[in-house]
């Protein structure tokens, strides 16, 4: 899935980057060995576990102010979430396993 | 020609630089005082303190912090300026590296003057040709006069959308940057038309276009960088004679890469840079009038480096001193190594000989200068042996 | 006023996924945390260090903000450049907007080399932002000793062993080193208290002048803890005091929590790898002392904040 790398004379000069976040195309998930499995039913819609999401991949609807699930692209399966969450609605799944069931 | 006004000032090296700085007006001057130096942020203070000029000041606390605080300033978009000698530029040995590789025009006036160790505050060569290899173009000034023509040349240059790189506008230190002499002055709006305004490409106050500067380049793209930075500086060297002709026109004076003194008919020639031209000048007169036909090349371009021209000059020559104010340990010094590869493909090779000169500041009397030619003449050189001139045995 | 998260939704949109720092960094969570507390447009500068790295490697940006990065221990002259180019081009009226100015940098680059060009900035004055996120460690290149790195704690550089505890001394108190820039608001915070840092953070940004905030981002990779355990064991620092909240501002200190009842240290020593020497039989007047380092400091604190 590597991009065809450009010559020279097709990039910016000096390095600069000119698309601002592109880095959203660079998908983490498949770091993960650990998948936080998040129950709804419980969850308070405190976000903790948003704001101490490293990778901003804690989803929310923004005008109903829910958090809606994990963004499995980004997510690289620490676990603070669990960690944080007060009412414990996350539970972390090897990715093997989950594969498997 | 030129209906520009012009005033004669009596300047020293270091009042011209300042001068040219309240021309051009900078928006903002970061700088750490530095003998030699210290009279360009000096004079330019005042200016600030006077309210002559708009820019913005930093103070900052090290000349480290000088060249960190121009990228910051020119990375955002504004035209930036600094100034410095010696330890200074040694300091900021690696932020020099980084302006240039994120190709911002930041002019920077070098008062040379030697490095430590030990510690000496006169003039030699070794700061500014420890930064050779850094991507910045260096332009070296014989006099007050060429020290002030040469900030624009360098201003402009620099900020030329297809340069876009640092220029450094070196000047022999106490020599030039303490020796008076009387300088044309160009009207200030004469300048400020000169150089107009900066139009940076990517600036970050840019905030409708976000950009991200100095990201981690790792092997997929560092060398492609890289290589733009070649073709940028290849480029500089292109407009060089163009933006140094536009220079022409506003002052009456020429500014080629290299500059020769009686020299078409010369036999035996010396290649220098900067306040040694002058007084090789002298001799030569002195000696034409004895009949000897010698003569000079200074080269004021020294990144990027004229080969070919110069090639071309030095054809035919029966012999050639290149007078070096930098010595590199181990190895010929800077100016010599170029000239050697300058002549490499000529068939008719003059035999060029190594001088290593006036470091620390030692004295250039004509009269050693004189030795020079008189050495050339009497084939008393070796070329595979580096000459150190007026050194005590 | 205090900051509401749900208020708050939408806006962790300066630093974006995708970035490569290691899973259950802090660092991310002080970026997020300090960028929100601001409506401000940002223009950024990082010092050399994880951050950095990890957030741009080119070809891809996790910045949505204008963002620089030029060395390691520069950030402090390099947002002095930057914030004077934006008073050159407001001067002109090239810009209309009031943006704000924001450094961040390791402990690596903030402690130790990056120290001058930090106080030079706090001393002229300019109107920024610098925060240290701070993981005790030169964690980018695998966990070296910084000045930051605490007593005791083993690192690649100043290893445990037969002969050593691992660090010998102290860690320097770079947030008073700060605050004795008069002119500056210094505070000392931890990701583990998002309402604080994100107050704090508010705070230095509407300061008209320099603004340091020193905050404890684990580094769960070299501090040996579990991915899961950052905020915890970032908590775990304040509730022993081995990590004070506190902020000075026009030389009054305020200290921002005081535990009803201190957790003993041998907690924070027990749940991190870093110092699992420590418990070896022996090592005891070594935890006596780190304990008692830590309570003095907690009292010279108190002290300054009751003057």
């Amino acid at each position: 899935m590597a991009a065809k790398l450009k010559g020279w004379k097709e990039i910016p000069e000096a390095g600069t980057i000119v698309e601002p976040g592109n880095a959203r195309n660079y998908k983490t998930g498949g770091w993960r060995s650990d998948r936080p499995v998040w129950n709804k039913e419980t969850c308070i819609h405190c976000f903790f576990c948003w704001i101490w999401c490293p990778d901003m991949a804690v989803q929310v609807d923004q005008a109903n102010k829910k958090m809606t699930g994990i963004n499995l692209e980004y997510c690289k399966g620490c676990g603070v979430c669990a960690e944080v969450c007060p009412k414990k609605c996350f539970t972390m799944k090897n990715e093997k396993e989950l594969t498997n069931e | 020609m030129s209906t520009i006004q012009k005033n004669k000032l009596s300047l020293t090296g270091n009042q011209a630089a300042a001068e040219a700085m309240r021309q051009i007006d900078p928006d903002v001057v970061a700088a750490y005082p530095i003998t030699p130096q210290t009279e360009i942020v000096m004079a330019f203070s005042q200016f600030h303190a006077d309210g002559k000029v708009n820019t913005e000041m930093i103070r900052v606390e090290s000349e480290h912090s000088a060249m960190s605080a121009c990228i910051g300033s020119a990375s955002a978009g504004a035209r930036t300026m600094t100034a410095t000698s010696s330890q200074g530029l040694a300091l900021m040995h690696e932020m020099v590296f980084i302006a240039a590789s994120l190709r911002l025009p930041i002019v920077m006036p070098v008062v040379n003057r030697a490095l430590s160790g030990p510690i000496n505050i006169h003039c030699d060569h070794s700061d500014t040709m420890a930064e050779r290899d850094s991507g910045w173009i260096q332009i070296f000034a014989e006099n007050p006069q060429e020290v002030y023509d040469h900030m624009f040349l360098a201003m402009k240059l620099a900020e030329h959308p297809d340069v876009q790189l640092p220029v450094m506008v070196n000047q022999d230190g106490f020599i030039t940057s303490h020796g008076v002499e009387i300088v044309d002055v160009l009207e200030d709006k004469a300048v400020k038309d000169f150089v107009g305004e900066y139009k940076p490409k990517t600036p970050l106050l840019d905030l409708k276009h976000p950009v991200t500067m100095g990201a981690l380049d790792l092997y997929d793209y560092y060398f492609e960088h890289k290589r733009q930075q070649a073709e940028a500086v290849k480029r500089a060297f292109g407009l060089f004679d163009k933006v140094a002709g536009d220079v022409s026109k506003l002052t009456g004076r020429k500014y080629p890469m290299v500059e020769t003194y009686q020299f078409d008919d010369a036999d035996y020639v010396i290649v220098t840079m900067s306040s040694a031209a002058g007084t090789t000048k002298f001799v030569i007169d002195s000696l034409r009038a004895q009949g000897t036909k010698v003569g000079l090349l200074k080269i004021r371009l020294f990144r990027p480096f004229p080969y070919k021209i110069i090639s071309g000059l030095l054809k035919g020559k029966k012999g050639v001193a290149v007078l070096d104010r930098s010595a590199s340990f181990g190895a010929f010094s800077p100016v010599y190594t170029e000239i050697m590869n300058s002549c490499y493909y000529l068939d008719a090779r003059p035999n060029i000989y190594p001088v290593v000169f006036g470091l620390g500041g030692r004295d250039l009397t004509p009269k050693l200068i004189e030795s020079v030619y008189t050495g050339l003449i009497g084939n008393k050189f070796k070329t595979d042996q580096i000459e150190y001139l007026g050194v005590r045995e | 006023m205090a900051f509401l998260l749900k208020d708050l939704l939408g806006k962790d949109k300066i630093l974006t996924s995708g970035h490569r720092l290691c899973p259950g960094c802090g660092a991310p969570m002080a970026v997020k945390m300090v960028t929100m507390a601001t409506d401000n447009p940002l223009i950024i500068t990082s010092a050399t260090g994880c951050l950095e790295v990890s957030t741009t490697i080119y070809p891809f940006t996790a910045w949505d903000t204008p963002w620089v990065h030029s060395a390691f221990e520069n950030a402090g002259a390099t947002i002095s450049g930057l914030q004077t180019a934006f008073l050159a081009w407001k001067k002109k009226g090239k810009i209309d907007k009031e943006v704000k100015f924001l450094a961040f940098g390791g402990d690596g680059g903030t402690y130790d080399i990056g120290l001058q060009a930090l106080s030079g900035a706090l001393e002229r004055g300019h109107d920024f932002v610098y925060v240290c996120y701070d993981n005790q460690g030169y964690m980018n290149t695998g966990a070296q000793r910084s000045a930051s790195t605490p007593m005791g704690a083993s690192t690649t550089t100043e290893p445990a062993g037969k002969k050593s505890i691992g660090k010998r001394i102290q860690r320097k108190d770079l947030t008073m080193i700060a605050a004795a820039h008069h002119n500056a608001y210094a505070a000392q915070s931890s990701i583990s208290h998002w309402q604080d840092l994100m107050s704090k953070a508010k705070k230095a940004f509407e300061y008209e002048g320099p603004a340091f905030i020193n905050v404890l981002s684990p580094c769960v990779r070299f501090w040996r803890v579990p991915s899961s355990k950052t905020v915890e064991i970032a908590k775990l620092a304040v509730e022993t005091n081995f990590w004070p909240l506190f902020e000075i501002e026009n030389m009054k200190l305020t200290l921002n929590f005081k535990p009803k009842e201190r957790k003993p240290i041998i907690d924070w020593i027990k749940a991190q790898g870093r110092y699992k020497h420590l418990l070896q039989a022996g090592n005891e007047p070594v935890i006596d002392e780190i304990q008692k380092e830590v309570d003095a400091y907690f009292d010279y604190l108190v002290r300054l904040s009751s003057i």
